[in-house]
């Protein structure tokens, strides 16, 4: 999904020369294209994420429609304040772009994993959030966000990617997709890791659980109206997510479950509040940190178990 | 502008400032003085501006970095005609838009926010970015305290790099900061030096002296080259106003009606 999004935006720069993509020294491999064909509207500002930030507002106030790119954790946390300030408070047309959700980077250390990004980001006034599942999810809201006013940001898996669904091509901002059809259990996910929670639905079928999977690849503004109709109309409903438990998808659904009249059974699935102590790839970090599909399923079974 | 006009006008540019920190009882009085010799310079004499069409396409921009001094910015932008001085009712007071900080058009005139240390020259690099091939100018005024902040020196690595030529910084040697002297906290002596190893074309003026400021930030405003350029001003903390000059404590304190009677008689006398 990351050279999907270059590569939007990319093309849209060749029509609208007040697009600017501005990286903090990282893309190897996958913006030399873009830099060498638009050198006037690609720049690498230096490993500098916090100058990054300034610049790009700066070229926003004036009239410019800019992009950061770098690795999550650098491109949100390293340069918060910046957000804050310069980007959000000023509610400039800045869309912060970060690659490698969750456990996408595994191998490289919790430096590079990003874990916290959803709740730091979800909090900041003006922000939107857009989280995509597969690459179909990545392209219709890139293109969403060229045609919009930010700030914006897109949290990207690394690549490589499969489409999650050829039905359901219907993808609208600050609107849940749903890619599975289900009349008991909703699994609301986000990001990549949605692939586990479609798994987890199709192996739960044997057990005549039937289980809807819905993509909640718009953060914030968030879909309560969809999240208010699914408390009146599932018996339970679970979010999944590649991050820290705390502050993400799991949260800003439990806010609105909370608040309202109506009940039903729910659960959370992210990453405990700590950093593993150990590395590995995606898969492994997932599978070791309760993200699998058959702990999934097992989660799944035991509440519905609890309530029939 | 002759000298001896320009010099009644920081008087009352100062007056001013005095004004809305004793009636607002807020902060900062101190370091808003050390600049206003250098803002009156910029707003009357050098920069591109039109008050009755603030937004005009080809204007020269100015931010202030060093955010808290935003009441000497905003009596400035009255003071120049932005906004009748009337607007600046209601200061850091309940219920108003015109903040201790400077929130941009909160008033007109103010092109960026700033409070926090550290922000101003990336966003003022942004903007000279976008316009490398035209001949605005872009001005900013960073505080020698807030050159402790790492970001400063990551844009001024970015400025030089990006040859933005059309940046003219001031840094505000005033020589002191939150909690004390600068030698005694992080000693920025040689700050003329760093510039310059940063790549910069850098000048040092007393920032006090209107001639000097004038010829100095007009020159660069001319000069060819790529560099971008910094002007070191060496100013004095609460300049103006004897009993305020040098002392840390300006930093936070409201003057009372004996010590605000007393700064305006002092300055009056200009």
């Amino acid at each position: 999904m990351r050279n999907t999004v270059i590569n939007t935006i990319h093309e849209a720069a060749r029509k609208n020369k007040n697009i600017i993509f501005l990286t903090a020294d990282l893309g190897f491999s996958v913006i030399e294209d873009f830099q060498n064909e638009l050198p006037e509207q690609v720049f690498n500002v230096g490993i500098s994420e916090q100058n990054m930030v300034g610049v790009a507002a700066g070229l926003a106030l004036q009239g410019k429609k800019v992009f950061i790119y770098s690795i999550m954790p650098f491109v949100t946390m390293r340069c918060l304040e910046q957000i804050r300030v310069d980007i959000c408070y000023q509610n400039l047309d800045v869309t912060v772009v970060g690659v490698g959700a969750g456990f996408a980077y595994g191998t490289l250390g919790a430096t590079h994993h990003s874990i916290e990004d959803i709740a730091v980001m979800r909090v900041l006034p003006n922000m939107k959030i857009i989280s995509p599942a597969d690459p179909l999810e990545a392209e219709k809201l890139i293109e969403y966000i060229i045609k919009n006013k930010g700030p914006f940001f897109i949290r990207l898996n690394r690549g490589g990617e499969e489409n999650l669904s050829s039905k359901n091509k219907e993808i609208s901002f600050g609107k849940g997709r749903i890619l599975r059809e289900g009349k008991e259990v909703s699994i609301l996910s986000t990001g990549s890791i949605t692939e586990i929670a479609l798994e987890a639905a199709q192996l739960l079928k044997n057990d005549k659980i039937d289980v809807e999977v819905i993509s909640f690849h718009t953060l914030k503004p968030l879909d309560v109206d969809l999240i208010e109709n699914l408390i009146s109309n599932r018996k339970i409903i679970i979010t999944l997510e590649e991050h820290s438990y705390i502050g993400g998808l799991g949260s800003a659904v439990s806010e609105v479950i909370a608040e309202s009249d109506k009940k039903c059974s729910f659960k959370r699935i992210g990453i405990n509040d700590e950093y593993p102590k150990l590395i590995g790839r995606q898969d492994y970090l997932r599978g070791v940190s309760g993200l699998s599909t058959s702990n999934v399923v097992g989660i799944i079974k035991e509440i519905y178990e609890k309530e029939n | 502008m002759n000298k001896k006009e320009l010099k009644i006008k920081t008087s009352e540019i100062r007056r001013q400032v005095l004004e809305m920190i004793y009636k607002s009882k807020s902060s900062h009085i101190g370091s808003c003085f050390s600049i206003i010799d250098i803002l009156t310079v910029l707003y009357f004499q050098v920069m591109n501006i039109k008050p009755s069409k603030p937004n005009f396409e080809d204007r020269d921009i100015f931010v202030l970095s060093k955010g808290h001094a935003a009441a000497a910015l905003y009596s400035t932008l009255a003071l120049r005609g932005f906004f009748p001085i009337s607007n600046l009712e209601g200061f850091c007071e309940n219920g108003s838009k015109i903040a201790g900080h400077v929130i941009k058009d909160c008033l007109s005139g103010v092109e960026a926010t700033a409070g926090s240390l550290g922000h101003g020259l990336s966003m003022t690099a942004g903007m000279a970015l976008a316009n490398r091939y035209n001949n605005r100018k872009f001005y900013c005024i960073l505080g020698d305290g807030e050159c402790n902040e790492g970001s400063v020196w990551e844009a001024a690595m970015f400025c030089s790099q990006f040859k933005l030529k059309n940046i003219i910084l001031i840094v505000d040697v005033n020589k002191q900061q939150g909690l004390g002297k600068t030698d005694n906290i992080i000693n920025m002596n040689e700050m003329a030096k760093k510039w310059e190893s940063f790549g910069w074309d850098v000048k040092e003026v007393d920032g006090h002296d209107l001639n000097a400021l004038d010829t100095q930030l007009t020159s660069f405003s001319q000069k060819k080259g790529e560099k971008p350029s910094v002007l070191i001003a060496n100013t004095v903390k609460g300049k103006g106003v004897s009993f305020m000059e040098d002392k840390i404590k300006w930093h936070y304190k409201s003057p009372n009606e004996e010590e605000y009677k007393m700064a305006i008689s002092e300055l009056e006398k200009i």
